[in-house]
């Protein structure tokens, strides 16, 4: 065992051969895959500005990005985890269909019969009956999965086909509307966002804990005797991190509410209407998705479960004999991607008002999308929540650019499908070039 | 246990009651029966090798102790008393610790994590501690191979010295009462392998019961108290390594031979 007979391992790794900006990203710490990923979506922003003629990047266009980007990203940090342990699921898009078809049959034709039409729970009841509806679908599939051992694969495929049959079989086909008024809320529009004001101490709030992890990590290294990341990196994420936030958040409260509806809000609070604008805020879908984020990256990485579903990933037998509980876990890992199923399922049909019968339809592909443009690999044990919502951006990015540029639907397939191949390409040149 | 007329009678540091019985222990794959009735024995502070062509059945045995396959019938006892192993966790909550021969290490995370892996220590609030399980690795390390320095990369990017320290972290660390290692210096070079034996042997001395499977026969005969020899699924014999040859313990392995029929043509035969 144990002796190091290459000199290379066994000095420490900071010591950089020269000074570039790779040993500047080490000295940080920082994925140098999720800056790729950054530099990327930089360049098709600007690509897509200059190609625009400069109505890519406004504050109205960046807005409706982060809205379109909500349900695919809340599916996606769920399929980070799905294929991280070996698994796929290619039933997301129908399951999205069933669940949603289900909660807006439940909201307005079920509970008004019972609770009396505008009951202020039917919302509620029926988000939850939708999550649990998620949750018993995605573990039904991990069951057969994990316990009797058909390949994801195979499960998912059958689920693709009979998931949509099921929704298409409750509802005969037929668009389903309209949507509770306090459910719909959920999915965004001019009265679905927070307000300018709650996004401003939201983003407060988000770098007050972000300078509260960086401060924390250094107390635990001090107390443990650790190396220090230099105090000049920690203070280089800290402005940088807080910088993007409240930049971001700057720009997208730029983004008014339409005239009328100002008007309207205004002289309600007994005021004069001259022309003012009202920031919308972020939308609901939005603070969702970050939420969802959020928590996902919390169980990715702080939680003992998501520990386990890397290990899996990495080696199920050396988990196994770990003492995990593999198939437990991995019937967990289809649990939660259901109930994220269930949250983008509520957001789709609260934004459109409607479950119509192409809900979801193709969302597997896209989702999958996500989260492998992200830098999820899909030989399993590899991937990062925010990697997958920032996959999930790019991949709207580029859609919304091209159909703001008026491309072609069957060119934008086209450069979807290669930038897909072209990031997994990438990111395995850049893999076999660092191990 | 007391001195006993035939071939236990030299044994060196047995006595009282083992920590590790197993008796009787059979495991059938299909038709093929992979363990056939098999006892041995382990006491504190000794190792006994187990060996055996491939195929013996060494492995299985050993992995009916440490819960990776349950036995199909047969009795195991941990300090006299009978236990039942059905699972990893099972045999770890008794002090029994394995080190495998694919080290069963997951490549994509960092060695804390594999010391850790199914043992994650937590915060108060549940969370994963890693600076806590980080610092317990260092301490770890510092002890067993004070070269080691990456704590922080997926293990895939260490050498193989590298991660058989980390598997064998991950066995010690938790206060092993048995420890079990599948060809441990199989995959290493000679520094490597010697640095093994040097923990081997301070195990021994801690008072571990150590299983040790191996096909260097010099291995064995350097390291082990006992010898317990296998062939197809059966137990051939145990010996005391002093009291026979190398010679003889190859005509156990290879003919089936007791060490006392070995004749001067088999051991002819084995040179030829």
């Amino acid at each position: 065992m144990a002796t190091d007979v290459s000199p290379t391992t066994a000095a420490p790794t900071e010591q950089p051969k020269r000074r570039s900006a790779g040993s500047l990203l080490r000295s940080m710490e920082i994925d140098p895959r999720l800056l790729g990923m950054i530099v990327a979506l930089a360049a098709i922003w600007i690509i897509f500005q200059v190609a625009s003629g400069g109505t890519f990047l406004t504050p109205r266009n960046l807005w409706n990005l982060t809205v379109q980007t909500a349900s695919v990203g809340i599916m996606a940090t769920g399929m980070v985890l799905v294929i991280v342990s070996r698994n796929i699921d290619l039933s997301v898009g129908s399951m999205l269909a069933l669940v949603g078809t289900a909660m807006a049959l439940l909201q307005a034709r079920i509970l008004p019969e019972w609770l009396g039409l505008g009951h202020p729970m039917i919302w509620v009841i029926t988000l939850l009956a939708g999550v649990a509806l998620g949750a018993v679908i995605g573990a039904f599939q991990g069951f057969i999965v994990a316990y009797v051992g058909v390949p994801a694969f195979i499960v998912t495929l059958g689920g693709l086909l009979v998931w949509r049959g099921v929704a298409w079989w409750l509802s005969s086909g037929q668009t389903i509307a309209p949507m509770d008024p306090r459910f719909s809320v959920l999915g965004g529009g001019s009265n679905g966002t927070i307000g300018g004001t709650l996004t401003w101490v939201l983003a407060v709030l988000v770098c007050v804990g972000l300078i509260a992890v960086l401060v924390n990590g250094r107390r635990r290294k001090k107390k443990y005797d650790f190396a220090l990341r230099p105090l000049w990196a920690d203070m280089a994420i800290g402005v940088v991190g807080c910088g993007l936030v409240l930049g971001g958040v700057y720009v997208l409260n730029q983004y008014p509410l339409p005239a009328n509806l100002a008007q309207r809000q205004i002289e309600a609070e007994g005021g004069t209407y001259t022309g003012q604008e009202i920031p919308l805020g972020l939308a609901n879908p939005v603070v969702i998705m970050l939420a969802v984020g959020l928590i996902m990256a919390f169980i990715a990485t702080r939680l003992r479960f998501g520990r386990y579903v890397f290990a899996i990933g990495g080696n199920p037998e050396a988990a196994n004999l770990g003492g995990i509980k593999t198939r437990w876990t991995i019937v967990r890992v289809f649990m939660l991607m259901g109930i994220l199923v269930a949250i983008a399922a509520a957001v789709q049909i609260a934004r459109l008002n409607a479950a119509t019968s192409g809900l979801g339809q193709l969302n597997e592909l896209y989702v999958i999308a996500a989260a492998v443009i992200g830098g999820t690999s899909l030989s399993g044990g590899v991937g990062t929540i925010p990697g997958a919502l920032l996959g999930a951006l790019v991949a709207q990015s580029l859609q919304s650019g091209m159909v703001l540029l008026g491309v072609d639907a069957p060119v934008q397939d086209i450069v979807v499908g290669i930038v897909l191949v072209t990031a997994v390409a990438l990111d395995s040149i850049y893999r076999r070039r660092v191990t | 246990m007391t001195a006993t007329a035939d071939l236990g009678a030299a044994r060196a540091a047995p006595s009282g009651t083992p920590l590790v019985e197993m008796r009787d222990i059979r495991v059938a794959f299909g038709g093929v029966h992979a363990v056939d009735g098999v006892t041995v024995d382990l006491y504190p502070g000794e190792v006994v090798a187990l060996v055996g062509g491939n195929g013996a059945g060494k492995t299985t045995l050993i992995k009916t102790l440490s819960g990776a396959h349950k036995a199909d019938s047969g009795q195991i006892l941990i300090d006299g008393k009978p236990v039942s192993i059905t699972n990893p966790r099972d045999a770890r909550d008794l002090g029994v610790e394995t080190i495998y021969q694919t080290l069963a290490l997951a490549d994509n995370i960092d060695a804390p994590s594999n010391v850790f892996l199914g043992r994650e220590l937590r915060s108060r609030f549940g969370t994963l501690d890693d600076t806590a399980m980080e610092s317990e690795t260092r301490e770890l390390m510092s002890r067993l191979n004070p070269r080691f320095q990456n704590f922080k990369v997926p293990v895939s990017s260490l050498s193989g010295g590298q991660r058989q320290s980390v598997a064998i972290a991950r066995a010690v660390h938790f206060n092993a009462r048995v420890l079990i290692m599948d060809e441990p210096t199989a995959a290493l070079g000679p520094a490597e392998t010697e640095e093994v034996r040097q923990l081997i042997r301070q195990l021994r001395q801690e008072g571990l019961g150590i299983f040790l499977i191996s096909h260097d026969i010099h291995d064995v005969f350097d390291l082990s108290d006992r010898i317990s020899v296998m062939l197809q699924g059966k137990l051939v014999g145990t010996v005391n390594k002093t009291d026979v040859t190398q010679d003889e313990v190859l005509a156990m392995i290879i003919a089936g031979k007791q060490p006392g029929d070995v004749t001067e043509e088999d051991i002819a035969d084995l040179h030829r």
